[in-house]
Order: C-alpha cells, then sequence, then structure tokens
C-alpha cells in the first residue's frame, strides 16, 4: 500500500509539532512559531473566542425580541448589537474560518509539503488577524460606543453616525488584509510546493475549493479594503466621495461594498463543501462520485459568484438590463452548488456508511445547505424579491447557508480533525447527541424566520406588530436550545484535548488522503521524506472493509 | 542531494514562487486602485462639464515634470537589478540610491502643488470648494485620495528600496540571490505605472 511508499517513521521517533517548541516556551513559543499547523491552531483558538462573543450577541439580541417593544435594551443598543454580531461573525468568524484554522493546518500536509510557500507572511496575517479583532473590541470599548449601521457600513448613515464606525471600519480593512495574505500564500503553495507526482487531478477536493477560494481572497478583497479606506477618509477628513450632500452616490457604494461581499460568501461556503468532499467518502467508503465535477463546480462558483454581487441591490432602482443579467446570473451560480450536492449524495449511494460524528454534521451540512440555497433562488427572482427583500426571510435565508452550512462544516472539520491534530479523542456518543440537539435548535431558531419574512417582518427591527410575536417567540426558543448544543459540543471537545483518549493510530477514520499517513499529532516537518503520489485520492475499492477499525 | 533537506534549519528557497507571490500581491494593489479609477469614471461620466473645469486647477507642469522623473526612475531600478546580475555591487548601490532621491524629488514635487492648492483654499471640508458645483467637489476629494494614496505608495517604495540597498550592501542580495531586489522593482514599477494612468486623467483630460 501507499503506506509502504512514504516509508514514514511511526510516533515517538520524530517530535511532533506540538512537543516541538522552537526558541522560546509557552505562549511565546506558538505566537513566534512559523509552523503552519501551530499558526493553524493560533487561528483556530481565536476565531472560536470572537465566535463565541458573536453567539453572545445572537443570544441578546434574540432575548431582546422575545416579545414586543422593549424587553431587556435600548433601540440604541440593539442597532449596535445586531451590528458587532455580523462584523465579528462575517470577518473575524466565518471569512478566516475553515482556511486559516483547518486550511492552514492541512492544506500542506494534504499536498504533501513541509509548510506553506511563505511561513513568515502565514505568521503576519495572523498578527494582523489579531490586530484587526482588537480594532473591533477597541470600537465596543471606546466612548461613542460601538458602530450602529449593520455590518454593511450603508453611506450616508456610516458617514453620519456619532458611534465609532471608523474603528470597525479599519477591523475590516486590516482583516481583509490578513484575508489577502492567506489567499496569496495559498495560491502559490498549491502552484508550487504540490508533492512529486500530485497533478492538479490528483488533489484531494479540499485542495480544489481552497484554491478556488484563495483567488477570490486575492481578487475580490482589495475592493472592500479601497471601499471601506474611503469611507473613513470621508469620515476623517469630509472629503466627498459617496456622501449624496457632496454629490457622491450611495448606490455606488453599494455596489463597490457587494463587488466583494458577494465573492465573500463564496469565500465563506466554498472551503466547507471542500470539507464535505473529504468526509463523505471516508465515511461511505466510496471513492468519490464525480471528481471532476466537484472540482470544477468548485471554480465555476468562485467564477460565477464574483459577478452577481448586483442582486443585493434589486430594490434600489438599477436599469431593467442589469437586473435581468444579475438575476440570471444568479439562478446559474445554483449550478455547480446543486452539482456538488448530487455528487455528494451520489457517492453516498450503496456505500456501506459508517454514521460517525463527522458524516453527522456533514450530512447536516448538506440539509441545511439545500434549504438555504433553494430559498437563495427565491431572492433571486426579481418579482419574488420584491417582496421578501429586506425581510427576516434573508436572514433565514443566509443563516442557513452560512451557519447551517459553513458553521456546520467547521463542526464537521472539526470532529473529523482535531483527532488527528491533538492525538486525543472526544466521546463520540456525546458528539452525536450535541449534533441532534444543535440540528433541532437551528430548525427551531431560523425557520420561523422563513415564515415571518414571507409575511412582512422586516429584519433589523426593533419592534414589530403583534401578529409576529408567535414567531419570535418559537425563534428565541430555538436560539436557547442551539446555545446548549454548542455548550455540549465545545465542552466535549474541549475536554477531550486534556483527558480524552489517547490516540496514536495514523488513520483514525480509515481515511485514504495524505493527512492519515503521517503520524498522529504530524511531526515537525510532517513528512520525513516528501512522498511521490501515483494514485488518485480517494480509493476505495467498492465497498472495500475499512482498515482502520481500532478506534471505533 | 541536499543532505539538509531533513534538518529543522533547513531554508526552504524558491524564487520562482517569490516571484508569484509579489505578483499577486501586485493584482491586489491593481485592484486596490482599481476601485478608484471605477469611482473615477462613473462620477466623470455624470460629471462631465464640472470635471472639465476643475481639472483647469492644476498645473501640468508639475505633472509632466513628476512623470519624467517617475519614468525615469523606473529606468535606475531596472539598472540597479541588471548591474547585480552584472556582479556590478557598487553600481547597483549607485542606482538603488538615485531611484531613491527621485522618489523624494518626486514628494517634494507633490507637497508644493497640494500645499498651492491649499492657499487657493481648495482642500476637503474647505468654504471654497464647498461653494464650487458638486461635481467639482468629487474631482477634488478623488484627486486628494487618489494622488495621497499614490504618494503613500511612493513613500513605502523609497523605504523599500532603502532595505534592498542595505542588504545589497550587507552582500544578501548578490549575482546569485536577487529576487528580494527584483520584487522590490516589481513594486516601484507599479507605482510608476498607477501614475502613468492618474496623470492623464487628472491633468491632461481637460
Amino acid at each position: 500500500m501507499a503506506d509502504d511508499v512514504l516509508a514514514i517513521k511511526g510516533n515517538g521517533h520524530e517530535p511532533s509539532y506540538l512537543e516541538y517548541t522552537g526558541k522560546g516556551k509557552g505562549l511565546k513559543a506558538w505566537i513566534t512559531s512559523t509552523d503552519h499547523k501551530r499558526i493553524g491552531i493560533l487561528y483556530l483558538v481565536s476565531l472560536l473566542s470572537f465566535y463565541v462573543v458573536g453567539v453572545l450577541f445572537g443570544f441578546l439580541m434574540r432575548l431582546e425580541l422575545i416579545a414586543p417593544g422593549r424587553t431587556i435594551m435600548d433601540p440604541q443598543t440593539y442597532n449596535q448589537i445586531f451590528t458587532l454580531h455580523g462584523v465579528i461573525m462575517i470577518f473575524l468568524f466565518v471569512i478566516p474560518g475553515i482556511p486559516a484554522a483547518f486550511g492552514n493546518f492541512f492544506l500542506p500536509i494534504l499536498i504533501g509539503a513541509k509548510d506553506v510557500a511563505f511561513p513568515r507572511i502565514n505568521l503576519l496575517s495572523w498578527y494582523l488577524f489579531v490586530l484587526g479583532g482588537l480594532l473591533a473590541v477597541l470600537s465596543i470599548l471606546l466612548p461613542g460606543g460601538p458602530a450602529d449601521t449593520g455590518w454593511t457600513f450603508y453611506i450616508p448613515y456610516s458617514v453620519r453616525s456619532g458611534t465609532n464606525v471608523t474603528y470597525a471600519l479599519m477591523a475590516a480593512f486590516v482583516l481583509g488584509f490578513s484575508s489577502i495574505l492567506t489567499g496569496l500564500n495559498f495560491v502559490t503553495t498549491v502552484h508550487r510546493l504540490r508533492a512529486p507526482g500530485m497533478s492538479w487531478f490528483k488533489m484531494p477536493l479540499s485542495i480544489w475549493s481552497l484554491y478556488a477560494t484563495a483567488w477570490v481572497q486575492v481578487l475580490a478583497t482589495p475592493i472592500i479594503g479601497i471601499t471601506l479606506l474611503l469611507v473613513a477618509v470621508e469620515r476623517w477628513f469630509g472629503v466627498g466621495l459617496f456622501d449624496p450632500a457632496l454629490g457622491g452616490d450611495p448606490v455606488l457604494f453599494q455596489h463597490l461594498f457587494w463587488i466583494y461581499s458577494h465573492p465573500a460568501v463564496y469565500i465563506m461556503i466554498l472551503p466547507a463543501m471542500g470539507v464535505i468532499s473529504e468526509i463523505i467518502p471516508v465515511f461511505a467508503r466510496r471513492t468519490i462520485f464525480g471528481y471532476k465535477f466537484i472540482a470544477f463546480s468548485s471554480i465555476g462558483i468562485a467564477l460565477f459568484g464574483s459577478l452577481v454581487w448586483a442582486h443585493h441591490m434589486f430594490t434600489v432602482g438599477m436599469s431593467d438590463t442589469a437586473q435581468l443579467v444579475f438575476s440570471l446570473l444568479t439562478f446559474l451560480v445554483a449550478i455547480p452548488s446543486a452539482i456538488k450536492v448530487f455528487n455528494w449524495t451520489a457517492t453516498l449511494y450503496k456505500g456501506s456508511i459508517d454514521l460517525a460524528p463527522p458524516l453527522l454534521f456533514a450530512l447536516g451540512f448538506i440539509f441545511l445547505f439545500s434549504i438555504g440555497g433553494f430559498t437563495g433562488l427565491f431572492q433571486g427572482t426579481l418579482a419574488v424579491d420584491i417582496q421578501v427583500h429586506d425581510t427576516s426571510f434573508v436572514v433565514a435565508h443566509f443563516h442557513y447557508v452560512m451557519f447551517g452550512g459553513t458553521g456546520f462544516g467547521i463542526f464537521a472539520a472539526m470532529h473529523y480533525w482535531l483527532p488527528k491534530m491533538f492525538g486525543r479523542m472526544y466521546n463520540q456518543k456525546v458528539a452525536k447527541v450535541a449534533f441532534w440537539i444543535l440540528f433541532t435548535g437551528f430548525n427551531v431558531l431560523y425557520f420561523p424566520m422563513f415564515i415571518m419574512g414571507w409575511l412582512g417582518m422586516p429584519r433589523r427591527y426593533y419592534d414589530y406588530l403583534p401578529e409576529f410575536h408567535i414567531y419570535h417567540f418559537i425563534s428565541t426558543i430555538g436560539s436557547w436550545i442551539l446555545i446548549t448544543g454548542l455548550i455540549i459540543m465545545f465542552t466535549n471537545l474541549i475536554h477531550s484535548l486534556k483527558k480524552g483518549k489517547i490516540v496514536t493510530e495514523k488513520n483514525i477514520w480509515g481515511g485514504e488522503t495524505l493527512e492519515w499517513k503521517v503520524p498522529t499529532p504530524p511531526p515537525l516537518e510532517n513528512f520525513e521524506h516528501i512522498p511521490t503520489i501515483t494514485e488518485v485520492p480517494y480509493e476505495y475499492k467498492e465497498n472495500e472493509e475499512p482498515q482502520m477499525e481500532e478506534v471505533k | 542531494m541536499n543532505t539538509e533537506e531533513h534538518t529543522v534549519s533547513h531554508v526552504h528557497r524558491d524564487d520562482i514562487g517569490s516571484r508569484m507571490g509579489m505578483w499577486l500581491f501586485l493584482f491586489t494593489e491593481l485592484l486596490l486602485f482599481g476601485g478608484m479609477f471605477f469611482l473615477y469614471s462613473v462620477y466623470r461620466f455624470i460629471n462631465t462639464e464640472a470635471f472639465h473645469i476643475a481639472a483647469k486647477e492644476l498645473n501640468t507642469l508639475i505633472g509632466c515634470f513628476n512623470t519624467a522623473i517617475l519614468l525615469t526612475s523606473s529606468l535606475t531600478m531596472a539598472l540597479s537589478i541588471t548591474a547585480i546580475q552584472k556582479d556590478k555591487k557598487g553600481l547597483s548601490i549607485f542606482f538603488q540610491l538615485l531611484t531613491i532621491l527621485m522618489a523624494f524629488g518626486f514628494l517634494v514635487n507633490k507637497y508644493f502643488e497640494w500645499t498651492t492648492k491649499f492657499h487657493h483654499g481648495i482642500y476637503p471640508g474647505s468654504d471654497t470648494l464647498l461653494s464650487m458645483d458638486s461635481g467639482e467637489i468629487l474631482f477634488f476629494g478623488l484627486y486628494y485620495v487618489m494622488t495621497g494614496l499614490h504618494g503613500l505608495h511612493v513613500i513605502i517604495g523609497a523605504v523599500l528600496i532603502g532595505i534592498m540597498t542595505r542588504l545589497t550592501a550587507k552582500g544578501v542580495i548578490t549575482k546569485d540571490s536577487f529576487v528580494k531586489l527584483e520584487s522590490a522593482g516589481l513594486y516601484w514599477h507599479l507605482v510608476d505605472i498607477i501614475w502613468i494612468f492618474l496623470f492623464p486623467l487628472f491633468y491632461l483630460i481637460t
């Protein structure tokens, strides 16, 4: 088998990346390390910390909406909280999410490299991430209070608001820079550092999706960088750029904003799709169905996804031609997404399915993402969008895609890869219980938003008519169930890092990709000898018995 | 075989990779300015007349002079790379210093250009500017932001070349390893090419 070809020594011969400290000890050994695995973990820890804060704000928001009128906060605080929830979740959790944490850790291993192309720039990107996070925190703490514009910073309010909008803008600007550096690093790494024999079509599918994502990061992020910088300049110096009082055009701001922020949606979802493409064949014990279709659909999503931005603006009064074109392109982008979903389900068909926690989360992804995707088509339809635009229908839609999709993708990745990263296994029963609570809570929380949005409940409103009460009430109950699930899941995972059963097998789940051929946890330089790749990934003989069953 | 390959201290070097990374970075810079060129074209389309009048305020002579300076500095930058390739360390350092000098000259001109406008009362938020047509406010807003950001890039580029000069003097950049100098050069050419677009858009089409 391939293991003999690789000739990797067993664990214990080489220190793992966790043991090797380099210069300095403790925290210093972590924050000065240019090892892609350590940087991945730095990212994972910091973005999960921000996630906890984001969840807290979401919880408060839902609590306020449990009944009409004032419940726990005044309208101004509510505006600031939903802005913070958006800014933190988007810029500090979902966008960096999978590429920065798991991509950093596994991209070099999956292509048979010792590190990324630019390890120091990689560390710099994490420093920038932390700086961006600090700016966001500063905007909360400094007098003036956090921004109340919503995460979209729409003109002219973002120029007029007396809150710390500038700090939030600069936070997003710096985080964009961090994201660009990660993308630049990954593109170069995939081009230059693939192991001998790993041709483009022998790359694991997660690499395809990370590669497509990296291009979007590089090409789309500068636009939002300059746009947010211009808003900041407008606030600092009163330069006339977007403000209609000085001749500017607020709709132009919206175009520039969405030219990045729509592709950003694909920066968020594509890596999660990559994770699902890894997990499905492993737990169905089958070769992935339609490898090339999945690979090219990643590129297709990146390509079409960059051309649909104005579907966020169907109600601002564009020309009919522009509306038609953007609506058509929006429908087209659904095709590659659907190709992926069909191929995943086709892979499962007649597989010997092992319903382990990673697969459960992956199936949760497919189910929730499909709902999110289809409701996206509602909004891509010009006439229907007039009805649902800026209602909680949209909120439900993007939470199904971003949380049900990317969020569950991240959870799936954690359950799939954390044992590999730390060499300890979590309690699988508890993980499954957590999944079902999360899944239930998620649907109870977000599904009522579809209904009330359809009936006309506007998004971002502090107060609402009594007829919407029942939906808001159910939704808030859902948020409690969801958070219970999150607490159980995270407690289980964190507990496992210290007390979990020690795993030393290389191949924990019976996977066929390269990360399962190096010791657990991986040594400092991943491979003692750079492997030569001869097989395509996911080479399962039909319904072959898995080779490693020890852990289960 | 490289015996050092498996030791921790092994230094990975990949000039093609470095160049690729630099080009990707330059793309992002182009897109950064692209956002502003996009704003410029839309606003020019809406306010053709006002842009026409406002452009007359700019000093074409200083603009021409600065264009000449930047183009020449790109030449000296390229020459410094050729010099190091031919192992002429001193000559390379000379050309790099000449490039920095011209960057400085460009900034001095820019300083006088901006301050003259300040004296005429044309700066963001000034009464003179606010009394003008909204198209002219946009023109000068874009003028200050775009040339300002470009000026910032000139400063960054000059600092970068300064670091390269030091590395050349210390013998880090040599005949066989000059990808750092090459990347700094690429960055400098980017600064140049952005100016080549800024100059006609603001100074020449009136």
